[in-house]
């Protein structure tokens, strides 16, 4: 019977409490901020789109074997004798064209483990986060400065070559040194 | 007689726009959110305007096996009755569009009709769930009319007369002549009893069983669409506010100024009861915001072992202190 008494008077209590504390959160300035009008700042290391400097890249293929979802296309030409394609900014020697470096950003998760491995730091993540396209295909980001024509004619130069190669080596009989004292060349 | 009749309904048609607005402001800010911001410019204050536009224009659907006579009469009855009840409240001291001698006595009964309304949503959805919601609605609405109809007869021994113009004349002169302050403390007991048992007639949490969103989709009227479903909507804020503006007539004064004199007059009537029906809107809104919903059971216990004993005690205090008075 107290029980009962009691009851009543801990959910009038309680009621009360509760009201005064949703009245005081009436007054409480709102946490949620007005995207798109207002855009909150993200710590400095965040990890979003990719971004490639193709004049850094030396092709070595650490980013593409590095991705988990094979997002990273890299295609390369080894470069002729003649030609000289200069040196990153890092130092090193460019010996390769890089004919396509695909990344298919709709497949990237965003990982970062491409990051680490690239000698010259030529791809990193930066803050971009707004880049929604309207046709799929967009999302496939071309960094290579190649055309599909420039890349051939460029495989195509280096097929000659290498023919032009095994030509010379083909008409140089290949000498055979026999030890044999008595014979002459 | 036609100006009379239309008046309520104006007025129900704009407060429930601007209760739309309040209700959704007050629920985002309790929750430290902004909610509505975007249409008409200043915190969104065009949204409700817009939802209204939306809800006239969607597109009737009937479920296959439904009774439709009843499916479409229901949503009919239910707000028809609603708006009924407001032809007995006392706006000024002027405007009162039935001064009936039976006043409060014809509110309670056509309050009781939005019973029939809900059943006949439930089942003639042909949704087991709403038939669910419907029914619990119909146990919780009945149960909850005892304990409001016994607070309401408190109010009524202590006036003596059921015209609810009457009821408001007698509370005239002033903030300590409003029956609330009457009789110390029983009448404030009086009041706590009929505001929780008019918070489940008109099936606001924490008692909204019926309606219950996450548990039966939306209860009675979840088949429901378009104009229809706005008459439910419109509906249940008629309501909020006809139980609030009769806590006001029968506790608070109605449309007495609590200054007595000081800015009182027929014009100042009707700033006075809105004032005070939208201030009872206002906590029913924030209790909704504060208190988890009970479950049926609890909800019955409330009513049959809390509210209706202390309600007999109450009436029977009362009435015996007023005839030894």
């Amino acid at each position: 019977m107290i029980q009962y008494f009691k009851n009543i008077f801990i959910a009038i209590r309680t009621i009360l409490v509760g009201l005064k504390l949703t009245f005081k959160h009436l007054f409480v300035r709102a946490v949620t901020i007005q995207y798109p009008d207002v855009k909150l700042k993200l710590p400095e290391r965040a990890r979003n789109r990719l971004y490639v400097n193709i004049d850094d890249c030396i092709g070595c293929r650490q980013c593409e074997m590095a991705c988990p979802v094979d997002c990273i296309t890299i295609e390369t030409v080894k470069a002729l004798p003649n030609e000289d394609l200069g040196v990153t900014s890092t130092g090193n020697k460019k010996r390769l064209w890089v004919t396509k470096f695909d990344i298919d950003i709709s497949k990237c998760c965003y990982c970062g483990l491409c990051v680490y491995p690239c000698p010259t730091e030529c791809i990193y993540m930066t803050d971009v986060y707004e880049f929604s396209e309207y046709n799929r295909h967009n999302l496939i980001y071309h960094f290579s400065n190649f055309t599909p024509e420039e890349a051939e004619l460029k495989k195509k130069q280096v097929e000659e070559f290498e023919l032009e190669q095994k030509m010379k080596k083909a008409q140089k009989p290949a000498e055979v040194s026999v030890n044999n004292p008595g014979a002459s060349s | 007689m036609l100006i009379a009749s239309v008046i309520p309904l104006l007025f129900i048609l704009v407060y429930a726009v601007v209760i739309l607005w309040v209700e959704i402001k007050v629920a985002s800010h309790v929750q430290d959110r902004l909610g509505y911001m975007y249409t008409g410019g200043f915190h969104g204050w065009a949204q409700p305007i817009a939802d209204l536009l939306k809800l006239l224009t969607k597109e009737h659907i009937t479920p296959v096996n439904s009774d439709k006579i009843l499916f479409t009469l229901a949503p009919v009855i239910v707000f028809a009755s609603s708006y009924a009840a407001y032809a007995a409240l006392p706006f000024t001291s002027t405007f009162i569009a039935a001064n009936l001698n039976v006043g409060v006595f014809y509110i309670i009964a056509i309050t009781s009709f939005v019973v029939i309304g809900i059943l006949m949503a439930g089942w003639s959805s042909n949704n087991k769930y709403s038939m669910l919601g419907a029914m619990r609605s119909v146990a919780q609405i009945v149960s909850y009319e005892v304990p409001t109809a016994l607070s309401i007869l408190t109010v009524i021994i202590v006036a003596g007369t059921l015209n609810l113009q009457e009821i408001c004349q007698m509370q005239s002169g002033g903030l300590f002549n409003w029956f609330i302050f009457k009789y110390p403390p029983f009448m404030f007991i009086t009041f706590l009893i009929y505001f929780t048992a008019s918070l489940a007639e008109v099936n606001r949490t924490p008692f909204d069983i019926p309606e219950a969103e996450s548990e039966l989709v939306a209860g009675y009227h979840t088949e429901y669409t378009g104009m229809k479903f706005a008459m439910f909507y419109l509906a249940e804020y008629a309501n909020m506010f006809l139980v609030s503006g009769i806590s006001a007539i029968l506790f608070f004064g109605g449309w007495n100024s609590p200054f007595g004199d000081f800015m009182s007059g027929p014009a100042w009537g009707v700033f006075w009861f809105v004032l005070k029906g939208l201030f009872f809107v206002f906590l029913q809104i924030m209790l909704r915001w504060t208190l988890p919903r009970l479950r049926v059971d609890q909800l019955m216990y409330v009513s049959w072992k809390v509210l209706t004993p202390i309600s007999f005690v109450n009436i029977f205090i009362v009435g015996l202190w007023a005839l030894l008075k």
